[in-house]
C-alpha cells in the first residue's frame, strides 16, 4: 500500500512525540527522586527543577547509610538475610511439588490444584492473626527463621503454579527413554528436568527474590525488634523529626530500590518471561 | 451453620465498620482498573509501531513501576504531591489552580485521588507488558487479510485485535482488581489513610486494628471480608481461563 510521504511524517512525528511524552512524564518521578538525593535539603524544598544554585552531594547517602536509628545498612543487610532463603526454599519444595503436579496423577489432584490456585489470590492480610499467634507460641516472632517460613510458605502456590506450567511444556521422550533405561523418578527430576528447566527456574528466582526484598507487610507485622527491621521497613521511619527530610529519604531509597532494578536490568528477559508467563499460559 | 460459634455477628465492628475504607477500594477500583487497563493497551499499540524510536526503551521505562518496591513507590508519590518540593502541586499553581497546590496528601478531598493517580503510574506498566505479550502472539497474516478485504485500521482493532486481545484482557482485569483490592503499601506510606481515614482502604484498616488498636477481632473480620472480596475476580480468573 503506498502511503502519501506528508502523511507518514505526520504519523511518524505523532507517535514518537505522543510515546516521549508519555516516557518524560513516567520518568520525571524517578528524575526528582534522584535530583533530590544528591542535593541539600535546603536547595529542593522550593523544587528540585530549580538549578540555579546547584550543589551535588553524597551526604544524604551517608546520612541514610549510617543513620544513628535506623541506618540502612543495616536494613540492607537483613534484607539479604532475608531473602535469599527466602528464594531458594520455596524454589526447592516448589520445583518438587509441581513436577508432581504435571506428571504423576493421584487422588484429589485437581482439587489440591485449584486450592493452590485460589491460595494465590488470598490476601495476606487474611494469614496474619493465625500466624502471628503460631509464631509467637513457636517463638518464631521477631526471628529471622520466622519470616523465612512465613516468606517460603506464601511463595510456595505461585511457584508450584507456575513451575507446573513449565513442565508441561517441556518434551517427556528424553524422561521416558531414561525410565526404560532404569533411571529412578527421582534421578530423571534431578538430572533430566532441571537442567532443562533451568530458564523457568530463572524465572521464578527472580520474582520471587525481588518479591520478598520488595515486601513491607509481612515484616511489618512479624518483625517487631528495630535490629532486625529490614531495609523496607525502615524507609518510612527516616522521615525526620520536624519536617519530612526528603533528602535522607529519597537517598534510602534510591538504596533500597537499587537491588531489584538491579536484577531486572541484568535478567530482564527472565524477569519479562516470569511476569508474561504465568498469566497467559493457554 | 449459622450458629453462633461459626459467625458471631456481635464482633463486627459497630462503633467504626470499614464502611469507608470498602467504598474508597471501590473508587479506586472505579477510577484505576478502566485508566490502566486503556492506557497500557493504548500504549502497547503505540509501542509496536516500527517508527516510535527506542520503543523498547519507553516500555522499560514505563515498567519501572512494577520492579521497584511499593513503600518506595509509596514513598515517591508523597514527593510528588507535596507543595513545594513536588513537582504536581507547582504544576497546578503555574496553570492558576491554586485550589490544588497543596501538599495534595495532607488533605481530604485529595489524598484519595493522590495515591490513585500514583498507582496508576506504578501499575500501566503491568498491562503494557501482558499486551505488548498478546498483540506480539497476532499472526500479521490476519492484518494482511483484513487489509486485502479492505478493513478500516478501527475495524481492524475492533474485529482483529480486540478479539484476540480478549484472554490477555480477563487476565489484565482480574489482575488488576486483585491488586486494588489488597492495595496496603503505597497507602501506608503516602498518607497513612489519613487524614481522617480520607484515604483508609481495606488492607490498611485491617492493619490498623491489628496493630495500632490491638484488635485481632475487628482486624479478622476486615481480613475475612477483603477475602470474601478477592474470591470474586480469583474465580472469575480460574474460571475464564478454563485452566482447570
Amino acid at each position: 500500500m503506498k502511503v502519501p510521504p506528508r502523511y507518514k511524517i505526520k504519523s511518524y512525528l505523532l507517535s514518537n512525540l505522543i510515546a516521549w511524552t508519555v516516557a518524560v512524564i513516567w520518568l520525571l518521578p524517578f528524575i526528582g527522586v534522584f535530583m533530590a538525593s544528591i542535593r541539600p535539603y535546603k536547595e529542593i524544598v522550593s523544587g528540585w527543577w530549580h538549578i540555579h544554585p546547584l550543589t551535588i552531594t553524597l551526604e544524604n547517602y551517608m546520612k541514610a547509610f549510617y543513620h544513628p536509628m535506623f541506618p540502612i545498612s543495616t536494613g540492607l543487610k537483613n534484607s539479604l538475610i532475608v531473602a535469599i532463603p527466602s528464594t531458594v526454599i520455596p524454589i526447592l519444595t516448589a520445583s518438587l511439588a509441581a513436577y508432581a503436579f504435571s506428571r504423576y496423577s493421584f487422588p484429589i489432584k485437581n482439587y489440591l490444584f485449584a486450592f493452590i490456585v485460589f491460595l494465590m489470590a488470598l490476601p495476606q492480610q487474611m494469614t496474619v492473626v493465625p500466624l502471628y499467634f503460631l509464631l509467637r507460641d513457636l517463638k518464631l516472632l521477631n526471628t529471622f527463621t520466622g519470616i523465612i517460613l512465613v516468606h517460603s510458605a506464601w511463595g510456595l502456590a505461585w511457584i508450584i503454579f507456575f513451575m507446573r506450567n513449565y513442565f508441561s511444556m517441556l518434551p517427556r521422550d528424553i524422561e521416558e527413554a531414561a525410565k526404560i533405561d532404569g533411571a529412578t523418578d527421582f534421578q530423571v527430576f534431578y538430572k533430566i528436568v532441571l537442567p532443562i528447566a533451568i530458564p523457568g527456574i530463572v524465572s521464578a528466582a527472580i520474582l520471587q527474590f525481588t518479591w520478598v526484598w520488595s515486601d513491607f507487610f509481612l515484616a511489618l507485622v512479624f518483625l517487631q525488634d528495630p535490629g532486625k527491621y529490614v531495609a523496607t521497613q525502615r524507609l518510612p521511619l527516616l522521615r525526620g523529626q520536624y519536617f519530612v527530610d526528603w533528602g535522607i529519604l529519597t537517598a534510602a531509597s534510591i538504596m533500597v530500590m537499587a537491588v531489584p532494578l538491579l536484577v531486572y536490568a541484568i535478567f530482564q528477559k527472565y524477569y519479562i518471561a516470569g511476569m508474561v508467563g504465568w498469566s497467559t499460559e493457554k | 451453620m449459622l450458629s453462633k460459634d461459626i459467625i458471631n455477628l456481635d464482633r463486627f465492628p459497630k462503633d467504626s465498620p470499614p464502611w469507608g475504607a470498602l467504598i474508597h477500594n471501590a473508587v479506586w477500583i472505579a477510577i484505576h482498573l478502566p485508566t490502566t487497563v486503556f492506557l497500557g493497551l493504548g500504549l502497547a499499540i503505540l509501542l509496536r509501531k516500527r517508527e516510535v524510536f527506542g520503543s523498547s526503551i519507553i516500555k522499560s521505562i514505563i515498567f519501572l513501576g512494577m520492579v521497584i518496591p511499593m513503600i518506595v513507590g509509596g514513598l515517591i508519590i508523597r514527593f510528588l504531591f507535596e507543595r513545594g518540593a513536588g513537582i504536581i502541586p507547582t504544576i497546578f499553581g503555574k496553570l492558576g489552580i491554586k485550589s490544588l497546590e497543596i501538599t495534595w496528601t495532607a488533605y481530604p478531598q485529595t489524598a484519595l485521588f493522590a495515591v490513585i493517580l500514583g498507582s496508576i503510574w506504578i501499575w500501566t506498566g503491568f498491562s503494557m507488558l501482558m499486551y505488548s505479550a498478546g498483540l506480539a502472539s497476532i499472526p500479521r497474516d490476519y492484518y494482511e487479510a483484513a487489509l486485502i478485504d479492505g478493513a478500516t485500521k478501527f475495524q481492524m482493532f475492533r474485529y482483529v485485535t480486540w478479539p484476540l486481545l480478549k484472554p490477555i484482557t480477563v487476565v489484565v482485569v482480574a489482575m488488576t482488581l486483585l491488586w486494588d483490592l489488597k492495595i496496603f503499601d503505597i497507602v501506608y506510606v503516602a498518607t497513612g489513610g489519613g487524614p481522617g481515614g480520607a484515604s483508609m482502604v481495606l488492607a490498611l484498616q485491617m492493619w490498623d486494628y491489628f496493630a495500632r488498636a490491638l484488635n485481632y477481632n475487628y482486624a479478622a473480620v476486615v481480613a475475612v471480608l477483603l477475602t470474601l472480596l478477592t474470591i470474586i475476580p480469583a474465580t472469575w480468573l480460574i474460571k475464564r481461563r478454563g485452566s482447570l
